[in-house]
């Protein structure tokens, strides 16, 4: 908003109106910033480091789109949103885009008036208990303490899970990951359940990780993406396309470092048209041909970006699993640019 | 006949008191070793603080101040006081100070934030010290718009048209006082500068900025965080709810019914009502209320609220302070011949304040605490929302204890010395008015 | 100047409305009405046109759909087969009981600290000026979140209390033990204390709302009362005994034998008995169970409420001038009458009204439950009701209803005690 209206807007608050135009894609074009909502702190996903700037696996989402759309990775605001304020923070408008590991479900899809535009992780409720409890399965914890984040789906996952194996449970609510980790090294809940990733990461940086085992069992599933609101279709392609972008570029081999090389040599017509050589899919959603190949310069492609914050070189150490390329029997499947 | 005396003629010098009644053993009886039940209070204060000391010392004495990570701090403190040892790794705070006063404001901006900070100090100074000379008032008015330029930068032209509107209030009012009255006459000036924000200030800022560039670098308010976050939320609150307080005092003691029971309905509910559901109003409800092309930032909205919170609290101080008014003051400015405003400006409300000002002060006081509640709407309080961002990072993942006794120190500090001016202040109004 | 002689009549005219004083304020009065309500307009349509674009509506059937989540401290049965509305009752009692624990606590601490603070032990004196300012002058939050972590942080986890087979055999004590002859365990989770329960049940009714009331405890209750009842009998009759005859009959076996048999005969009949929590495989079970998240908000919802009631029981003790003790020692009082007659209750003027005012706060800082998540009102009707249904519409008004009946009640009560402790002036 308008800094010189600030005075103005406190007396008649109503009478402000911002700038919004008909689509978010304008507003963000006029703008010349994209806003994110992200995670205030998960580590790997999304969390400011000593200079404020945001780094991260669900950032890098954000970063794509704002190359894409606005050809620059640094024109984005980050909105640190939490659990119970980040659906809101979308559906008001506050944030253009929402990249901040939220699990797709029905009810939020209807119900929320969201729109999931695809799956950057596809994730599955976990369960983290000290070794020494002497648990190898989670259906041994009949009676334990559980620390459960507030606000998520897993809320209600752990209360059918225990349900359904007829088990009881004294649940243990934390705010956030940082809470829950917290609570689960002081020994505050015998078992800690979030998505396995998180459980992953967590692990990864806790000074006694050999005494910490994740339990086989996956309780749910837990696809989780960026969303947009329901009703701009034309911005939710952007969001899509400009992930899928990164998808597509690890399938076909187009890395950050190669880029220019592989578009100058490449005769694959579906790499051609992905970067804009060929064909005007940008065009089609209100941008120019480049966009994904300025998406793949600016964070590189899923699976460096992948490996860049939460892979196996890093210190959160995640198998790519489930996340895998199609080709490499994951679930990573970007739709043909056609 | 002897002549022997009887009565002594010379005097004794006087001998020292016994032992028990002099010096140090003498305060001792008396202020510690009193009664049985006073012997007991002490034994049980000397060794809970001796048991405080104990027990915070040795981690306090093993404190690390350079290190890169919590492990790395752990590591230096099992390497120098042995493997059972713990210690407190303050080198968070030398690592990440910096946010946890500013938040994310960049770096090279800091000297805004340090001129801020002290204009601050010199516009509170002539509302406190009253042997100042008043004219320096009108330098506290104008501060808050100084602040709000140099904090959000932009371009300096925002400013004073801010500022031109208000004059523009002021002359309208003025102009038409005498024939419409305080209310009306306030009103309608109200409505013209309203009109000038929001129509004409946009464009001359933009033709002023193009003749005459001045401008410094603006930065968001979602750059805003830690201790800077909850001074200009609890400073800007508290500055714009003293008129609104005031607004509300009056009407809630007004003879008009609608306005009374409408000013009361208002304070009862903000007061009836929980900060942090207030808080949740601006993160969640506020949309709803508002056109839907209506777009504000967190922090403008959250300060909205709690200027509502405050101005109730404030009306009821000021409130108390008019209470406090004998009835002849009221009853002597009938007499002048003064109109309600009039009396208001020239007798009521010059005392009314003076005597409200540690109550203000404590209102302040519990707002700058309450502002740390804004971490659960998504902000960068210095407590909760900051500490979490600082713990997301896997060097700092799992410190508690020192990021906590910063902030407290801070706040003590703050806090504590506000507090004590305020009583300092009581005492001195109390004897003005014996 | 003029004379001060009736103003020449003049018909009314619409210029008056603004010019005359006399109808001013009847038409500011006008105005402001017309612009609250205009303004209140604006905001419900404002809200009506955002839920239709959203194709929300604005009902409060969900609060009667299944809950599906768990609440881990309950005063009533509850299971996440129960509704929202169950959910919002649990939560509410959960707010109710820490609130009302807090405030009497903070009372009792208070008191002690004030009283203590004007002591003439110069060491006490300065402990409980430290008290004060460091408790009040720091957030309230920095206060839960503390006591949280310390509670968790400090105690020994469950296990520790475990004496396996292989430590029995070699007569090893386990890494912690339990407190008042195993009736009291602190663990970093939880506080468990053992709970008196009853061996022969008589059965239980069952309340609508499903709260189920053991008759047990009712027949206790009833006995103890009944005891209580005949005991004040006693008392009377032998105060008109007194009174009669100048002296008083012994009656303190009577008194015993009346107040504290039935209720043993009753209690034993019953098999009343303490249960002690055991350890289990996990946690303790058994007795009373009380999570860390109440105790933290709970000690620290007193400590900060405590250091305010302190100053204001200072002050109050403070504003009854010395002249008041001497008058009433001149009089002959003893010092313990003279506390109970004469400084108490001027004292107690100038100490209620701000104290009630600190029991409102403490109630709507009981909100503050959300820093260590333990599940009060905010918790399940304003945070998982709310994030799970997507209502924050309903469930943000319905929230600041509740809270503002409750303030409401609150300081009706305090005005209802302030008309009637005000001094009777002629």
């Amino acid at each position: 908003m308008k800094k010189s209206v600030f005075f103005g807007s406190l007396v008649m608050a109503g009478l402000v109106a911002g700038v919004a135009g008909a689509s978010t894609l304008d507003d963000v074009k006029a703008r010349g910033e994209l806003i994110c909502g992200v995670n205030p702190g998960l580590t790997g996903f999304a969390a400011p480091d000593a200079n404020g700037n945001y780094q991260g696996f669900d950032v890098a989402v954000c970063k794509a789109v704002a190359a894409a759309v606005l050809g620059d990775p640094m024109k984005v605001k980050y909105v640190p949103l939490t659990g119970e304020t980040r659906f809101t923070g979308l559906a008001s408008g506050e944030v253009d885009m929402l990249s901040r590991n939220s699990t797709w479900t029905f009810s939020r899809d209807t119900e929320l008036a969201l729109e999931f535009v695809a799956v950057n992780y596809y994730d599955g409720q976990g369960f983290m208990v000290n070794k020494n409890l002497g648990v190898s399965s989670a259906k041994e914890l009949d009676g334990a303490t559980v620390c459960i984040q507030t606000g998520t789906t897993t809320e209600l996952n752990l209360a059918d899970y225990f349900k359904a194996n007829n088990m009881e449970y004294t649940p243990v609510n934390v705010a956030d990951d940082s809470e829950g980790q917290q609570k689960f090294l002081a020994g505050a809940c015998d078992a800690y359940t979030t998505d396995a990733s998180g459980l992953a990461a967590s692990r990864a940086t806790m000074p006694n990780a050999d005494e910490i085992v994740i339990l086989p069992e996956i309780i749910s599933k837990e696809p989780l993406g960026p969303a947009v609101r329901q009703g701009d279709d034309n911005w939710g392609d952007v969001v899509r396309w400009s992930f899928y972008a990164l998808v597509a570029a690890e399938e076909y081999g187009v890395t950050k470092a190669n880029l220019e090389e592989v578009a100058a040599t490449t005769k694959n017509p579906e790499i051609r048209r992905l970067l804009g050589l060929e064909g005007d899919m940008g065009a089609k959603i209100g941008l120019d041909d480049e966009f994904a190949k300025r998406a793949i310069l600016a964070v590189g492609n899923y699976g460096e970006v992948f490996e860049a914050n939460i892979g196996t070189s890093t210190s959160i150490g995640l198998a790519r699993g489930l996340n895998a390329q199609w080709t490499q029997g994951g679930l990573m499947y970007a739709p043909p640019f056609r | 006949m002897s002549n022997t005396s009887f009565v002594r003629k010379d005097m004794l010098p006087p001998a020292p008191p016994p032992v028990s009644q002099t010096g140090a053993v003498k305060w001792l009886r008396e202020n510690l070793f009193a009664g049985p039940l006073n012997s007991a209070l002490t034994v049980l204060g000397f060794g809970f603080a001796i048991w405080l000391i104990q027990a915070a010392t040795p981690w306090l004495l093993h404190s690390v101040w350079v290190a890169d990570s919590q492990n790395e701090c752990r590591a230096i403190v099992q390497e120098r006081w042995g493997p059972d040892a713990t210690g407190a790794c303050w080198a968070i705070i030398r690592a990440r100070w910096h946010q946890f006063l500013f938040g994310f404001y960049p770096i090279d901006e800091y000297w805004r934030l340090f001129v801020t900070f002290a204009g601050l100090l010199l516009a509170i100074l002539p509302v406190l010290a009253t042997s100042l000379p008043r004219k320096l008032l009108w330098g506290s008015v104008l501060y808050p718009l100084v602040a709000f330029w140099l904090l959000w930068g932009g371009s300096v032209w925002g400013p004073i048209l801010t500022l031109a509107g208000f004059a523009l209030w002021a002359g309208v009012f003025l102009a038409l006082q005498v024939r419409l009255g305080v209310v009306v006459a306030a009103g309608v000036g109200l409505v013209a500068a309203s009109v000038f924000w929001i129509y004409a200030v946009e464009p001359i800022e933009t033709g002023l900025q193009s003749v005459l560039p001045l401008a410094l670098p603006e930065v968001d308010s979602d750059q805003f965080g830690g201790f800077l976050l909850a001074l200009v939320i609890g400073v800007t609150a508290i500055v714009i709810s003293l008129p609104l307080g005031i607004l509300l005092a009056l009407g809630r003691q007004s003879d008009m019914l609608i306005v009374k029971s409408l000013s009361v309905g208002f304070i009862e509910f903000i007061r009836g009502v929980p900060l942090i559901t207030l808080l949740f109003t601006a993160s969640l409800l506020l949309q709803y209320f508002l056109p839907s092309d209506t777009k504000f930032d967190l922090i403008l909205r959250v300060v909205i609220l709690v200027t509502f919170f405050s101005a109730a609290y404030i009306a009821e101080v000021i409130r108390g302070g008019l209470a406090a008014l004998p009835r002849g003051q009221y009853e002597a400015a009938d007499a002048l011949g003064l109109d309600y405003w009039q009396a208001q400006r020239l007798i009521i409300m010059p005392q009314a304040l003076k005597i409200s000002i540690p109550g203000i002060v404590s209102t302040f006081i519990g707002l700058f605490k309450d502002t740390t509640l804004v971490a659960f709407v998504g902000l960068m309080d210095p407590l909760k929302g900051i500490s979490t961002a600082v713990r997301a990072d896997i060097a700092w993942k799992g410190i508690y204890w020192e990021p906590y006794i910063f902030v407290a120190v801070i706040f003590f500090i703050f806090n504590f010395s506000m507090s004590r001016y305020s009583m300092y202040l009581e005492r001195k109004l109390k004897r003005d008015h014996r | 100047m003029t004379l001060a002689s009736d103003p020449p009549k003049e018909g009314f005219r619409l210029s008056m409305l603004i010019y005359d004083t006399r109808f001013r304020s009847i038409t500011i009065q006008v105005v402001v009405l017309l612009l609250f309500l205009a303004g209140l307009f604006w905001l419900l349509n404002n809200a009506y046109v955002n839920l239709e674009a959203k194709g929300k509506d604005f009902n409060f059937s969900f609060l009667w759909s299944r809950a599906g989540y768990d609440i881990a401290q309950t005063l009533i049965p509850y299971t996440n087969d129960d509704t929202h509305m169950r959910a919002l009752v649990e939560g509410l009692l959960n707010t109710l009981l820490v609130s009302i624990l807090g405030c009497a606590l903070a009372t009792v601490v208070g008191t002690v600290v004030g009283v203590l603070r004007l002591s003439h032990n110069w060491l006490v004196a300065r402990l409980m000026t430290i008290y004060v300012e460091t408790f009040r002058n720091i957030p309230l939050l920095l206060w839960i979140l503390l006591m949280g972590t310390i509670l968790a942080e400090t105690r020994p986890s469950p296990r520790d209390f475990r004496v396996t087979d292989a430590m029995r055999e070699a007569g090893q004590a386990p890494e912690a033990s339990m407190w008042l002859f195993d009736t009291i365990a602190v663990t970093n989770r939880g506080t468990s204390v053992a709970a008196p329960v009853f061996s022969n049940s008589l059965g239980s009714v069952v309340l609508p709302g499903n709260i189920p009331v053991s008759l047990n405890a009712l027949a206790l209750i009833f006995v103890m009362a009944a005891s209580f009842y005949g005991w004040r009998l006693l008392m009377r009759r032998a105060k008109a005994v007194q009174e009669a005859t100048g002296v008083r009959p012994t009656t303190w076996w009577q008194s015993t034998l009346i107040l504290l048999g039935p209720v043993s005969a009753v209690s034993v009949a019953l098999g009343l008995h303490l249960e002690y929590p055991t350890i289990t495989r996990f946690d303790f079970e058994g007795g009373f169970q009380m999570l860390h998240s109440f105790t933290a908000l709970l000690i620290a919802l007193t400590v900060y409420t405590s250091a305010f009631i302190a100053e204001i029981v200072r002050a109050g003790i403070m504003a009854i001038s010395r002249g008041q003790t001497e008058a009433a020692y001149a009089l002959g009082l003893r010092p313990s009458r003279t506390m109970n007659l004469v400084i108490l209750p001027q004292a107690l003027r100038v100490i209620v009204p701000p104290l009630i005012s600190q029991f409102l706060n403490l109630t709507k800082n009981s909100s503050l439950a959300i820093a260590v998540s333990y599940m009060d009102l905010r918790g399940t009707l304003g945070g998982i009701t709310l994030n799970q249904t997507g209502r924050e519409l309903e469930c943000m008004l319905l929230m600041m209803l509740i809270y503002l009946t409750i303030s409401l009640v609150i300081s009706s009560v305090m005005n209802l005690y302030n008309k009637s402790i005000k001094l009777k002036e002629r």
